[in-house]
């Protein structure tokens, strides 16, 4: 019977199911953690006032409850907020201490410019130049609304500014040109320095406007008091949001949901990038994906195709095919310090040196940029594609190509009418394993141009639109540097959460249409055998 | 020897000419100085067992050997006088001239229309209108015609294995070749299919010269007007199919057609 049992093998059957099962949990645990997590971080949270047993009070959101270790009491984590006042934003408090907790309805959370969070009572207003809020509920939005206005035209005049420094910024590169080709005197370039000298005068005419306006508008302000009573004067230019959790209705709570993921997707990193939206890493990660993908899927193909469809067979082709195979398999930080000497040092430098010699020694493309991350995370899956391209090749029949030359078609003919798209369901399948796994990669990225802030986006308004050369940031770096390099890296860690659900988010956005696009063409080009 | 050989007729005006050719794989000889006239719009046969080199031969006469490694070929193959080993000869006007239909059917995975109209569009030709005339015109005459007529634009993986092989035969048809090559186009068919083709073969015959190779020997007495049993590399026995079944020359001919051997 058991012998049986063996032969018919039904323990292999199960030895199988139980492994797909384990990569299946542990797969399933990986996205229930970061989902349950990433996705409850913008859901507005209860404010809670405990009163303790010292008489004293405070407000915040319950973060965790735990039990304390060898001694059966239990605690409960507060995020406390107002770092302003009291230099930290968390803190953990023993139950047995806590007499009272309640929800107090008029609870007000700010989220500000800096410091973060505010959690408190309003108490009055001190405005200037705009009508005198009458109180009630929704008095502090109303006041902040009112002052939008001149919110905008502050943030504009900023605009403005950078703008100018930057035509600033490019008058210098020709004068620095113009000195190094030692030009003296001509008309074009007096005519440039009377053109910054008219800029200069104009920032500084500007600057002073701002800092006059930006003054007057942060006179403006509302006094708010701690759960202890302690007043606190905030500028109301300064509050980003407000809202009182206690007191939301449950669409309340979903339309503040989605205008922080408004925020999230096309808004700026604030607070160094542990609030704020993602827009610039969502960019720079997207962006970069593409590059490399227009980099490294036609230098991958190519390649593919001579190896099986050119080259002669022989210890030649073995020996690069090892290679290339061998290749998928070196460290990703080995293509970064790669990338590193060989593209933003050599070719990087040498561009500098033949095209740049007036902004020698500050650099221009001799330094990480976006361009040499995709160029270098070409190189590491350029030989996924290849063998790919080679597998997909060789798999197509000989009849077929036999069929096609007997009809009078060249070997390119053969090749681009009938070869390449019946390989392209599996061409396409290794450029989606490419891709993913140029997606997750962040090591090569820190040394060849990924930033923790970068001041602008690779592709803008500003001639020439694609700036090759600009660090960028990264989701994957985002999570490393907020999770790990951040100062506070508790307050950061509801972002972690948010970031690596985009990320993922994104790679699976960027497979599944791969992914799509290949079954469509594996619909179009099967060969059913009969 | 073969020259002077009696088993082998000499064809006045052969279409195709093989003169002393030996080909040879590596170090091992496959054709063995073989020469003979094919005739022009007649159907011969190549017989012979596995192996003896049928398939390597007809393969020579569009130079679809060109694509194997290793392959030396000595001698001459004329087809209107014109020598196709010649190293200036263009392998695309040959195959244009020389069309092919192989063992194992090979549709392209496109369309039924795109499969017929292949060879038209690689030689250039784009004009919706001929292109259509075209594929009517050897759909009907591959007798194809009406099982397809309403499922052009789908998928040729979805016929059967014989549709899928006059399929294939109209496909080489709509070049207008001057010469067809068959490599045992019946072998993996069933005997309804079969029967089909040979049908098929006997209706293009005239028009197109055709030289077939297959192991039936039934199949080589139905359709073909001349016969060559080859053995081992060498031409034993060529000569009109009714004289080579009822009279053969040779004992070693008689063997193999009475089944006494191979």
């Amino acid at each position: 019977m058991t012998k049986k049992f063996w032969r018919q093998g039904e323990p292999f059957v199960w030895a199988t199911g139980l492994a797909l099962s384990l990569i299946l949990f542990l797969t399933l645990l990986l996205f229930y953690v970061v989902l349950a997590n990433g996705l409850a971080v913008f859901w507005p949270k209860k404010v809670a006032l405990a009163t303790l047993q010292d008489g004293r009070s405070l407000l915040g959101e319950i973060v965790q409850e735990e039990t304390i270790p060898h001694n059966e009491k239990k605690r409960l984590q507060f995020k406390i907020g107002n770092r302003d006042l009291y230099g930290l934003d968390f803190k953990w408090v023993d139950a047995s201490e806590i007499t009272s907790l309640t929800y107090p309805k008029d609870v007000h959370v700010l989220e500000r410019q800096e410091y973060g969070n505010f959690y408190g009572y309003l108490s009055e207003f001190e405005v200037k130049g705009i009508a005198p809020p009458v109180s009630g509920s929704n008095s502090l939005a109303q006041t902040i609304g009112a002052l939008e206005d001149r919110k905008v035209e502050v943030h504009l005049l900023g605009k403005k500014i950078a703008n100018l420094n930057r035509r600033v910024e490019l008058i210098d590169h020709h004068l620095a040109k113009a000195r190094y080709n030692k030009e003296e005197n001509t008309p074009a370039l007096a005519a440039m320095q009377g053109e910054k000298q008219g800029l200069k005068t104009e920032f500084e005419a500007l600057v002073s406007i701002l800092g006059e306006k930006s003054a007057a508008l942060a006179t403006n302000q509302a006094i708010f008091t701690d759960a202890n009573g302690q007043p606190k004067a905030i500028a109301l230019p300064n509050i980003v949001r407000a809202y009182q959790p206690n007191n939301m209705s449950f669409f309340a709570k979903c339309a503040y949901y989605l205008e922080r993921l408004r925020e999230l997707f096309f808004d700026e990193p604030r607070e160094s990038n542990t609030e704020g939206g993602l827009f610039p890493a969502i960019f720079g990660t997207v962006m970069l994906i593409f590059l490399m993908s227009i980099l490294s899927f036609p230098l991958g193909v190519l390649a593919g195709i001579y190896l099986r469809e050119y080259a002669k067979d022989g210890w030649l082709v073995k020996m690069v095919r090892i290679a290339v195979n061998n290749l998928a398999g070196i460290p990703s930080i080995v293509y970064g310090i790669f990338g590193l000497g060989f593209f933003v040092y050599g070719i990087g430098g040498g561009i500098d040196q033949l095209f740049f010699p007036e902004r020698l020694p500050t650099p221009t493309f001799g330094t990480g940029g976006i361009l040499w991350t995709s160029l270098t995370l070409g190189l590491l899956t350029v030989p996924v594609v290849i063998v790919a391209t080679e597998e997909a090749l060789g798999s197509i029949p000989p009849g077929i190509r036999e069929g096609s030359q007997a009809l009078a078609a060249t070997k390119l003919q053969t090749l681009t009418r009938i070869l390449l798209p019946m390989a392209s369901p599996g061409i396409l399948t290794g450029f989606i394993l490419a891709m993913a796994r140029a997606a997750g990669e962040v090591a090569p990225l820190m040394i060849t141009g990924v930033v923790k802030l970068a001041p602008a986006l690779p592709l803008d308004g500003v001639f020439p639109f694609l700036h090759l050369d600009r660090k960028f940031m990264h989701l994957g770096f985002h999570i490393y540097d907020i999770g790990f390099q951040s100062p506070n890296v508790e307050a950061a860690k509801p972002m972690v959460y948010v970031t690596t659900l985009l990320l993922i988010l994104i790679v699976l956005a960027m497979t599944s249409t791969a992914i799509y696009l290949r079954n469509k063409m594996r619909q179009r080009h099967s060969v059913v055998d009969v | 020897m073969s020259t002077t050989d009696t088993a082998i007729i000499r064809i006045d005006n052969p279409q195709v000419e093989v003169e002393n050719l030996n080909l040879y794989y590596g170090a091992s000889q496959a054709l063995k100085d073989l020469t003979f006239g094919i005739p022009g719009h007649q159907v011969t046969a190549l017989i012979g067992p596995s192996g003896c080199g049928k398939s390597t031969l007809i393969r020579c006469i569009n130079r679809m050997n060109d694509l194997v490694d290793g392959l030396r070929i000595e001698g001459a193959i004329t087809i209107n006088g014109e020598n196709i080993n010649d190293p200036a000869l263009d392998v695309i006007e040959l195959r244009r001239k020389v069309g092919m239909v192989f063992q194992k059917w090979n549709p392209f995975p496109k369309s039924i229309y795109e499969n017929i109209v292949y060879g038209l569009r690689i030689a250039g030709i784009q004009d919706k209108t001929v292109l259509d005339e075209a594929a009517e015109k050897c759909l009907k005459r591959a007798a194809l015609w009406d099982e397809v007529k309403d499922r052009l634009h789908q998928s040729a993986m979805g016929l059967s294995g014989g549709q899928m092989q006059r399929l294939c035969i109209a496909r080489a048809i709509a070049v207008s070749p001057e010469i067809i090559l068959m490599d045992e186009p019946c072998s993996a068919l069933d005997p309804r299919s079969t029967s089909r083709i040979e049908d098929l073969i006997r209706e293009l015959r005239g028009e197109y010269t055709i030289i077939i190779v297959t192991h039936n020997m039934q199949q080589a007495a139905r359709i073909s007007d001349y016969t060559a049993y080859m053995y081992l590399g060498e031409l034993i026995e060529y000569g009109p199919t009714q004289t080579l079944f009822t009279m053969p020359e040779k004992k070693e001919t008689e063997d193999y057609i009475t089944g006494r051997f191979g």
